[in-house]
């Protein structure tokens, strides 16, 4: 065992700090993700608070193929200080007609909640985005509308879908923007 | 001052050896004046566990006292924070609880701290000897840990600098099960080594929440989760707020009667947004476990030594980590990091840090020693080392060991 501190000499003042506390593992991973990442064609990455912020960050995904095809969609990533104990928080910020988006931008995918992983990276979440949009899956829906219209009449929902992205437009009663 | 016999106890433990004490501990009578006087120790948080800690540390001996406390006193504290009356209501806990200390312990100094333990600088949790935790949420813990660890500095052979250890006393209770644990940076495992201890919490797919709720946690999470960012965009949900907590739980309880659910409590609300104290009963508490230090712990561990000339460029420590055959099949294309820094990175920053490459690396990371935190596609984690820059090395010794 240690003697830890005697009562005569008393404890060092000045000792260089060489670890920095405001670096938390979850940044310490971020290095990590952050040095491996591989962005698609199309694909970029934005960090609103700088490049030394590496918690919170943008990505705009522009699907090549699909039914989303040509659109450019605007995630915000909120990585908690525990990634990747607990996986990142993730938001919508483009309104789209999508079975598993809903219209406040929250995203239904498995590695997000239920099944996330800390062997997971923001390079796996970010393949997982992109199969949500080249796949969207209206067995789970979290916009019913949209899971009812895609099962039952694919073609129309592919041309709605791209006249939003194209021009603008209503689905229903709702308006969704243009965002080539 | 003093009533006679006060200090009998105390005195009966600190001037005799014994079976409670660990080696290394010597018997003397200046112990308590040292306690009393020169010993500073921060308690975090003065909630159930704070009070009590305040409490056993000041009839304990020790006199200087600091509290640290971001919340204010809620009605629904009186029962077991017992620092606290019906006039103390809506008052600073951390105030009060320092206060009544004061009023109560004769030569005690306590001195209160009202805000969130992120806000203060290192320097002032430097001038403590011991930290003590009453904190509730595993993030605070975890902060704190980064705190107490920041501090540890490391001998040239990776063995902890002892001046630079800051122990920590980490607690938690729940129902009548608790939980103690001391940490001391370099020796005992912190609490990232041992963070698997706490599983995650259980998180529901979104759809479930959405469309088919079936338990009563799924309609708190589904009015936790979606409802308030819907109805209540541009607030923050705070657990601290009872209104908060309140709207949550109506919410709920409504979603709950339209499913045909039964069970929504306010309790139930509660807990949901506190499950470190729920794991901490069977997770912390299991006694079976035993903690490990994990030697590659990005916030303990000393790291692996590296030795490079004095004169080296970023690009000349990358190419002497490759050839090392410690690391031998393991980094193919390495990143590195000091810090918050990115020194040279592959990915989306290798653009902007390839510059680095060719600069003097004493430059870069303004000394001759630093812990890099070294990142490669075949590495399962980060790699810390330890870099010394030198040309004088004692790299015999170094590789010794
Ligand atoms: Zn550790």
């Amino acid at each position: 065992m240690i003697k830890l501190f005697s009562v005569k000499e008393k404890q060092k003042k000045d000792a260089a700090a060489i670890n920095n506390p405001k670096q938390s593992a979850g940044e310490l991973r971020m290095q990590k993700d952050m040095s491996e990442l591989n962005l698609a064609k199309g694909t970029t990455i934005s960090f609103p608070d700088g490049k030394d912020k590496l918690l919170h960050f943008e990505i705009f995904l522009k699907p090549e193929d699909g039914i989303y095809k040509a659109g450019t969609f605007h995630f915000d990533f909120q990585v908690p200080t525990s990634y990747p104990h607990e996986p990142p928080k993730i938001k919508c910020k483009t309104k789209v007609f999508h079975p598993n988006i809903d219209l406040d931008g929250n995203i239904c995918l498995n590695i997000l909640r239920e099944d996330w992983k800390p062997v997971l990276s923001i390079n796996s979440i970010i393949y997982g985005l992109q199969f949500l949009f080249l796949d969207p899956n209206p067995e789970d829906p979290l916009n019913k509308e949209a899971a009812e219209m895609l099962a039952n009449n694919k073609a129309k929902f592919e041309s709605q879908v791209q006249a939003a992205i194209q021009r603008g437009a209503y689905i229903g009663s709702n308006h969704f923007p243009p965002c080539r | 001052m003093d009533v006679p016999g006060r200090w009998k106890d105390l005195d009966h433990l600190l001037t005799r050896p014994g079976n409670v004490v660990g080696p290394g501990f010597e018997p003397d009578p200046a112990l308590r004046a040292f306690l009393h006087d020169d010993c500073r120790v921060l308690c975090v948080g003065a909630g159930g566990l704070g009070c009590e800690l305040l409490k056993d540390l000041a009839l304990s001996g020790f006199g200087q006292i600091d509290v640290i406390d971001m919340d204010t006193i809620d009605v629904s504290n009186l029962n077991r924070q017992f620092l606290f009356r019906l006039k103390d209501v809506g008052k600073p806990k951390a105030e009060v609880a320092a206060a009544a200390i004061n009023q109560r312990v004769a030569g005690v100094h306590v001195t209160p701290h009202f805000c969130r333990i992120e806000e203060k600088p290192l320097e002032f949790y430097q001038q403590f000897q011991i930290i003590i935790l009453g904190l509730d949420s595993l993030e605070a813990r975890r902060y704190m840990n980064q705190v107490a660890c920041s501090f540890l500095a490391f001998e040239e052979d990776g063995s902890p600098d002892l001046s630079t250890i800051k122990p920590m006393i980490d607690g938690g209770t729940e129902g009548f099960k608790g939980h103690a644990r001391v940490i001391l940076p370099g020796f005992t495992p912190c609490f990232e080594c041992t963070l698997w201890l706490f599983p995650p919490q259980t998180k529901f797919p979104l759809c479930t929440l959405a469309e088919t709720p079936r338990s009563p946690a799924h309609c708190i999470e589904y009015a936790h989760l979606i409802q308030w960012g819907q109805e209540r965009p541009g607030h923050d949900f705070d657990a601290d707020v009872e209104e908060h907590m309140r709207w949550v739980y109506d919410e709920a309880l409504k979603r709950a009667a339209k499913f045909g659910i039964a069970g929504v409590s306010y309790q139930l609300t509660q807990g949901m947004d506190n499950y470190m104290m729920y794991v901490g009963t069977d997770g912390i508490y299991t006694h079976t476990v035993k903690y490990e230090k994990d030697a590659a712990c990005l916030i303990c561990s000393s790291g692996v030594p590296l030795h490079a000339p004095a004169s080296s460029t970023l690009q000349q420590v990358i190419d002497q980590l490759q050839r090392d055959p410690r690391f031998e099949g393991k980094l193919q294309s390495p990143s590195v990091s000091c810090g918050p820094q990115n020194l040279y990175m592959h990915g989306i920053f290798e653009e902007e840090t390839r510059q680095n490459l060719q600069k003097d690396m004493k430059m870069l990371i303004g000394g001759s020693h630093a812990i890099l935190q070294v990142n490669d596609k075949k590495l399962l984690a980060p790699l810390r080392c330890r870099l010394t820059l030198s040309d004088h090395s004692d790299l015999d010794a170094e590789m010794a060991e």
